[in-house]
């Protein structure tokens, strides 16, 4: 059986034209599928296979009762609760995951405070001058990757949105120019009209010079992080000169040194130039719902992550209500971790710190985050066993699909989590 | 279940009924004749009953309001609710999260509220916030005044595949009505241009404004949809905007004979201004007031101002540039492809400040110079003008010229020099509060179930403290503003939700779409004609673009006949 207009669960991208070729409850083939995506949908990562529950130290296999039971019984009695992950699920997943912190008076977290975090904090600052992909597919001619190389980390990203795309008022590469800003020489770099190679760490500088070149004044200096300042100036005459320019900037923007401040200076460069020309600015979001993830949160709490309930009330302060900072201050008493490995991913002092408290794992996959956990329930693959809202990184919505059964016995992140809910609220009472 | 209120004040203007003291009784979620001695009975001897709120016109779900909340932070840390029993938390002011947004509008005694800008490639995230908002009956209007579809095939005088188009619009997005934004003016922006009067053509489509108003118009009338256009007209930024807002009525008044009602303008206040410059800036309200009190084809919404603090935001983006500028706050800007735009800029309007004081009174003027009430809706185009919490002190301007009086001592005096309002004496009736804001809403929106208290009706209630007796509201118009906060009752679909104010019980209510019906083998062969397109302009493909009624929480489809 074929499958047409499959929407790919890898990254921010959310390509929406896979061809997919079923055979027996298994995937055969993907056309238009991207290496990514292909590794994912083929999958042959180890699966979890049955639910389990940690009794003397070793994890032994439960059923789903069971271990739910155990789940709930674990989070109803911490004190402050950390809910992490949230970027590989649905919406309708994150919607009961922020019922539940709620309900526990603990903090609901996802990825974004681990990558694009500073990028939101950028805009509760300044704003954001931004668009869909589609306006950039139709009218761009010029492009900016700032700290993202697309070409290995969202592998279509080109040639579906951007440089390579073929649009209304755009027809071809021909008809758009591409920059590129890195550290290094990467293989998007290698396409570009324009390379520009900053000192690491130099972003903020590099975005302030070139502010100031676009807002017209003259720049004393040799160099400014390393990048000639004839190149800025005519980076910026480029930017200027544009019909309608878009910025898509990386963690190398947002997890290099600054932070959300290089973000700021980011946001209001394409800001300014929005009085000479027509300008976005667009992050490089990694999990395909993490945008998913922020939205919804956003529109029940107020706030995009980091979201602490045990006030009773949504509280927000990036830094001090975020997952990282409240495992180091010891404060946290429990963990659930919806399809996510943090114990891989944090850092290790971090990761020791989850090891002192009860983790519950849901998981399609084994992972570092399971091995140590008290309880684990496997769940099914989202985009491929199991349906569900998600947004791509521009914040377009779209139904990821079931494709084939999840294997016996295996339930979705909604049904699992609906039923943690319902267990915890009559615990709670 | 069975309810019985009995021996309130009810003022149910759709059945002629102004203040008499009677009884409503409830059954299974309608009003019936009469129930049996079962019943619950609340005694609103000496209280307001009213039929539901409903607002024709509160941003209230979707992407750019999500984008107001995510901007501002610093709106929510001062306004919160705990989570109680019967009730999630949340955060308010400007921009409330999902579920306080429902409590709210149930606290005050409103029912049902439209959403009125949904850019259709984002509908489902509209949709999955209004999912999420309990207590009110809800539905979106549908962004279709930019739509490069509508555009080419209106310049290629191809009105019955636009029709078919739009049919499939609505249907795709699980619309309510067709919505126009600066028609022209944000595909413009696109390219960050602007778009001045009404025969501006279109960069690179060769269309004007007038064109796509007057063609959606007629197809608005072909399709019979329950609603008329409703239009957000060209030039908010501009000074001397009421002649393009008088110039959009009249460009549609002869196509009017078929159906007496072809338009609303919403939020007039907004482009209610006459002038050249900021520094002259007057009120259009008599220009346009008199425009709609001479022809009958146009109904309005105020968007009445609310000085404090707020987030605007609008799918016209180059508005919310402009704001931008002007008043140096941050700015968010969100075009989507082949369809709109849309901006977010927080704003404070001061009493202080002279082009905020006429703005004040071009909403107040408006609603008052206007006769007929059943063509002048009350809002505030929350949350641009100001929270919809906000509505009871409008409700206290428009009733008590000793209200608006206090206001008008406080404000700006250049402002109050060249504003007609304090010579107004005109008071609003109670009955006519309750058409501004349930009958007239409910009627134009051609929701027949609702805004009214008659057999059959949706049992959605609102029963307010105040004694008609003993309270004057032109006088005590404090005790009118706080009656109408918060509801003594309400009552939704036959049940108690509100009780002193108070949230008792969450509910969800229905989401209302429209499917209009065209002949044949129209929508098929519009679909076939745009599909190719569609690939090359959008990007997500064709068959993921439609949602399936199965996405609401509780569909409820309202058939046009087209």
């Amino acid at each position: 059986m074929e499958v047409r207009d499959v929407v790919c669960t890898v990254c921010g991208c959310c390509c929406d034209d896979l061809i997919v070729e079923i055979e027996d409850n298994h995937i055969k083939s993907a056309r238009n599928a991207c290496t990514l995506s292909t590794s994912k949908l083929m999958d042959h990562r180890e699966r979890l296979e049955s639910p389990m529950i940690r009794e003397g130290g070793i994890l032994r296999d439960a059923s789903l009762e069971e271990a739910l039971d155990r789940a709930a019984q674990i989070l109803s009695e911490a004190r402050y609760p950390l809910l992490w992950g949230w970027s590989l699920t649905c919406n309708e997943a994150v919607s009961i995951g922020v019922e539940l912190a709620e309900v526990l008076g603990g903090v609901i977290d996802n990825n974004t405070s681990i990558c694009h975090g500073p990028g939101l904090i950028g805009v509760h600052d300044i704003g954001i001058s931004s668009s869909t992909l589609g306006e950039v597919k139709n009218r761009a001619d010029l492009i900016v990757y700032w700290g993202s190389n697309p070409v290995h980390a969202h592998p279509r990203h080109m040639a579906r949105y951007t440089v390579m795309s073929r649009g209304r008022f755009r027809r071809s590469r021909r008809e758009r120019a591409l920059i590129v800003v890195d550290v290094r020489r990467t293989d998007t770099a290698r396409l570009a009209d324009l390379f520009i190679q900053v000192k690491p760490n130099g972003d903020y500088e590099l975005l302030s010079a070139l502010r100031a070149a676009v807002r017209g004044e003259e720049l004393e200096q040799e160099e400014v992080a390393g990048v000639p300042v004839a190149e800025i100036e005519r980076m910026a005459e480029l930017m200027i000169g544009c019909e309608f320019g878009a910025l898509f900037y990386g963690v190398g923007l947002t997890m290099s040194r600054g932070k959300s401040r290089n973000i700021d200076a980011a946001l209001s460069l394409v800001r300014d130039l929005n009085s000479r020309t027509k300008f976005t600015i667009l992050p490089m979001r990694g999990h395909f719902n993490v945008t998913g993830a922020n939205e919804v949160t956003t529109w029940l709490s107020g706030y995009p992550f980091g979201v602490d309930y045990s006030r009773g009330y949504p509280y927000y302060n990036p830094g001090d209500t975020t997952a990282i900072d409240i495992l180091r201050r010891g404060e946290c008493d429990a963990a659930l971790v919806v399809a996510s490995d943090p114990a891989a991913h944090f850092p290790a002092g971090i990761t020791r710190r989850l090891m002192e408290i009860p983790i519950i794992t849901l998981d399609p996959y084994r992972s570092a985050t399971a091995e140590i956990s008290e309880v684990v329930i496997p769940t099914a693959v989202l985009g491929v066993e199991a349906p569900g809202t998600i947004y791509r990184m521009d914040g377009v919505p779209l139904e990821a699909k079931r494709l084939v059964e999840p294997p016996e016995g295996v339930k979705t992140d909604v049904e699992i989590l609906s039923s943690l809910l319902e267990r915890v609220k009559i615990l709670r009472g | 279940m069975e309810l019985l209120i009995r021996n309130g004040t009810v003022f149910d203007p759709l059945n002629h009924v102004d203040g008499e003291r009677m009884d409503i009784a409830v059954k299974d979620g309608k009003i019936v004749e009469d129930v049996s001695s079962r019943a619950e009975v609340i005694d609103a001897s000496g209280m307001i009953v009213m039929p539901g709120g409903v607002d024709i016109h509160s941003h209230i779900a979707g992407s750019k309001v999500n984008t107001g909340r995510l901007m501002r932070p610093e709106d929510h840390y001062r306004d919160y609710e705990f989570r109680r029993p019967q009730r999630r938390a949340g955060v308010g002011h400007s921009i409330p999260s999902t579920y306080t947004t429902g409590y709210r509008y149930a606290e005050m005694g409103y029912t049902t509220v439209f959403e009125p800008a949904t850019p259709p490639l984002k509908a489902r995230h509209t949709h999955e916030e209004l999912n999420e908002i309990p207590m009110i009956d809800k539905g979106c209007f549908t962004l279709l005044g930019n739509n490069w579809f509508i555009m080419d095939y209106l310049r290629e005088g191809r009105i019955e595949e636009c029709k078919g188009f739009v049919a499939w619009m609505l249907e795709a997005t699980k619309g309510y009505a067709v919505k126009l934004v600066n028609p022209g003016g944000v595909e413009a922006w696109g390219w960050g241009r602007y778009i001045i009067g009404l025969d501006d053509p279109v960069p690179r489509f060769e269309i004007t404004p007038r064109e796509i108003v007057e063609g959606l118009c007629r197809i608005n009338s072909m399709l019979r949809l329950p609603h008329p256009i409703h239009v957000h007209t060209n030039n908010m930024a501009r000074v001397g905007n009421y002649e393009t807002t008088i110039a959009t009525m009249e460009t549609v008044a002869d196509q009017a004979s078929g159906s007496p009602r072809n338009i609303h303008v919403t939020h007039v206040q907004f482009t209610g201004r006459k002038g050249s410059s900021w520094v002259n800036v007057r009120s259009g309200a008599e220009e346009i007031s008199s425009y709609v009190n001479r022809r009958g084809h146009a109904e309005l919404d105020i968007g009445q101002i609310i000085f404090g603090d707020t987030t605007t935001m609008t799918a016209d983006g180059s508005f919310q540039y402009l704001l931008h500028i002007l008043s140096g706050n941050k700015w968010a800007n969100a075009d989507v492809e082949v369809e709109t735009g849309a901006g977010v800029v927080p704003y404070t309007y001061r009493r202080s400040n002279y082009v905020n004081a006429i703005q004040w009174g071009i909403g107040l003027e408006l609603a008052l110079l206007i006769e007929d009430p059943w063509r002048i809706h009350m809002t505030t185009d929350h949350p641009n003008g100001g929270p919809f919490t906000e509505y009871p002190r409008v409700i206290a301007w428009l009733m008590s010229r000793k209200a608006r009086d206090k206001t008008l001592s406080k404000i700006n005096k250049t402002a109050r020099r060249r504003l007609i309002l304090p010579g107004i004496d005109r008071e609003y009736t109670l009955s006519e509060i309750a058409i501004l804001t349930r009958a007239a809403t409910a009627k134009s929106l051609g929701l027949t179930d609702k805004g009214h208290l008659g057999v059959g009706a949706d049992a959605d209630i609102a029963i307010y403290a105040m004694d008609v007796e003993k309270v004057d509201p032109s006088k005590e118009y404090r005790l009118l503003r706080r009656a109408f906060r918060r509801t003594a009752y309400t009552i939704k679909e036959g049940e108690i939700v509100v009780k002193d104010g108070e949230i008792v019980k969450t509910v969800f209510g229905r989401t209302f779409w429209v499917k209009p019906w065209v002949k044949g083998d129209l929508m098929e062969r519009v679909k076939e004609d745009v599909r190719e397109r569609f690939e090359e302009y959008y990007t997500v493909r064709f068959g993921n673009y439609p949602i399936p009624d199965s996405y609401l929480r509780r569909p409820q489809v309202i058939r046009a006949g087209g």
